[in-house]
């Protein structure tokens, strides 16, 4: 499913902000990505989403191999990953809704189905009522909740979350990891970063840890030689 | 639901202004084209008029036999290669191009007035002007030639000259339009960019962003092209009727030959269209340095 080997990875002309990174996830899977600020757990989901290619090592997302892959069969990798991004990134033009079909119209389907999908995934993270409603007047943790929609309408093979729990209480990012529970038992490979320690000990589930750019531990996920 | 564009149109940066900056490049682009297409007609006018023809001039001299000179001289161009036809005017018709001059009162016949030959060339190239130049005026005194060929051909290329200056004020505008677009969607790119990259991301193809920013230049290379070619049809019209009336050319001949005319319907596509290859290619430029 995930495959990293000795992957580094830097910024331009910057140092190695990645080095030496080794482990694979198998599909099916929740891990915790933890970390102190600043050690590299966003740059390190930015190899998963394709944000960035790595600068050595080999990275296997999904049966592909990222390093030598050209750069026209990305979006096509891209479509069956979702994205819960740091700042959330909805479109403040576009509706609620809109924001939520936006990747099933990317990837070329205007169908009707389209609506009720988005529709009955908006129910599900209980914003059934704010369908029409710009982005910007919703809550923080509202907007949070349109941007899960957003990247599980797809129904992704892997889920990337980069500090879902960064700016909402104990209580609803406890909440907010059970909701991504939900989906991992559905057969999606999930990954959530966050440098909540509390959070990721109220689980059991595996943890990438990563301290100044390297992985110190790996307790639960397997490690590649 | 009502389907929302996935990138709001930059109506606030570079972008307002575009259309008006390509209206205006459009309206001197069709100024140019139609000054252009004009001296080509006036250059077909003056071409068919004058080649293909000449003059035989003969002196008027009182102690010569007039009409045996003229008659020499046509015995000779009838007899030359390259020579169609040699018609001497006949005095009544001299006596009618100058009636303007002289008047209808007879004063003609008693001026030395120069007889006058018409010649008909077969076809001007094959012709040695110099040559015949040589030999009527060993056979005829008084006898001149006159070529208007060299007088035309100075005309001609003084004409041409104007017309690949208008070429090439033409391309320099087109130019100074790709890089007005080029930088009115960067800048576009620029303001868009959090969308941009959210939406390549989530699995946007490059085509799929740039359709989004071709379209809109599309729709801003028309607008200004229609304002514009309107602005030149606003100022080639009153100018044309004007002109028509000195029977000069400033309008390619809007009726006889349609191409000229649709030439100039052609601009204002060719601005859109350029708009539109522009944007499309500066976008995807800019996106191929996304990973
Ligand atoms: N776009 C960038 N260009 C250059 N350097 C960057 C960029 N983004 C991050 N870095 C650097 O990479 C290192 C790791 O940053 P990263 O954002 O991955 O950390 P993080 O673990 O996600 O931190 P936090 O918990 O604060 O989000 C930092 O030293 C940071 O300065
Ligand atoms: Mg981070």
């Amino acid at each position: 499913m995930v495959r990293f080997e000795n992957v580094g990875m830097r910024y331009g002309r910057g140092p190695e902000v990645l080095r030496d990174i080794s482990f694979t996830l198998d599909a099916g899977t929740f891990s915790f990505l933890t970390g102190p600020s600043g050690a590299g757990k966003s740059s390190l989901l930015k190899l998963l989403y394709l944000a960035q290619r790595p600068s050595r090592g080999l990275v296997t997302l999904l049966g592909h191999d990222v390093s030598t892959m050209t750069r026209a069969g990305l979006p096509a990798l891209r479509r069956q990953i979702g994205i819960v991004f740091q700042d959330f990134r909805l479109l403040g033009h576009l509706s609620v809704l809109d924001n939520v079909a936006l990747p099933l119209r990317i990837a070329g389907d205007g169908g009707p189905r389209v609506r009720d999908n988005a529709v009955e995934l908006l129910e599900w993270v209980g914003l059934g009522e704010k369908l029409q409603a710009r982005p910007t007047t919703l809550s923080g943790g509202e907007q949070q909740r349109v941007a899960i929609a957003r990247a599980v309408i797809s129904k992704p093979n892997l889920l990337l979350a980069d500090e879902p729990t960064g700016n909402v209480d104990d209580h609803v990012g406890y909440r907010l990891v059970r909701l991504f529970e939900e989906l991992y038992k559905t057969g999606t490979t999930v990954v959530v970063a966050t440098h909540n320690k509390s959070l990721v000990n109220r689980f059991q589930h595996p943890r990438l840890v990563i301290e100044n750019g390297e992985l110190t531990d790996v307790s639960g996920v397997s490690r590649v030689s | 639901m009502a389907r929302q564009p996935v990138l709001v149109p930059d109506s606030e940066g570079a972008g307002r202004f575009l259309p008006w900056v390509i209206a205006v490049m459009t309206f001197l682009a069709t100024l140019m084209t139609a000054g252009a297409l004009a001296t080509d007609t006036a250059i077909r006018g003056w071409s068919s008029a004058l080649t293909g023809t000449l003059t035989v001039e003969i002196a008027a001299d009182p102690d010569a036999d007039m009409d045996a000179r003229v008659a020499a001289t046509v015995t000779l161009l009838r007899t030359t290669a390259g020579v169609r036809d040699a018609r001497p005017l006949e005095r009544a018709e001299i006596a009618r191009l100058l009636e303007p001059w002289l008047g209808r009162n007879g004063l003609i016949d008693d001026l030395p007035v120069p007889r006058l030959i018409d010649v008909e060339l077969d076809d001007a190239a094959e012709l040695d002007i110099g040559r015949l130049a040589g030999r009527l005026a060993e056979r005829v005194p008084g006898a001149r030639i006159d070529d208007h060929t060299a007088w035309l051909d100075r005309l001609v290329h003084l004409a041409r000259g104007l017309q690949f200056l208008a070429a090439g004020i033409v391309l320099l505008i087109g130019l100074a339009m790709i890089c007005v677009i080029v930088f009115a969607t960067r800048a576009a790119f620029a303001a868009h960019h959090d969308v941009i990259e959210v939406l390549h991301l989530i699995g946007a193809r490059d085509a799929y962003i740039a359709r989004h920013f071709q379209n809109h230049a599309l729709a801003m290379g028309l607008r200004g092209g229609l304002a514009g070619l309107a602005l030149a049809a606003l100022t080639l019209l009153p100018l044309g009727y004007a002109a028509a009336d000195l029977g000069l050319p400033v309008l390619p001949e809007l009726s006889s030959p349609p191409l000229p005319a649709a030439l100039l319907l052609l601009i204002p596509a060719a601005a859109a269209l350029i708009a539109l290859v522009t944007a499309r290619t500066t976008v995807l430029r800019a996106l191929s340095r996304m990973p």
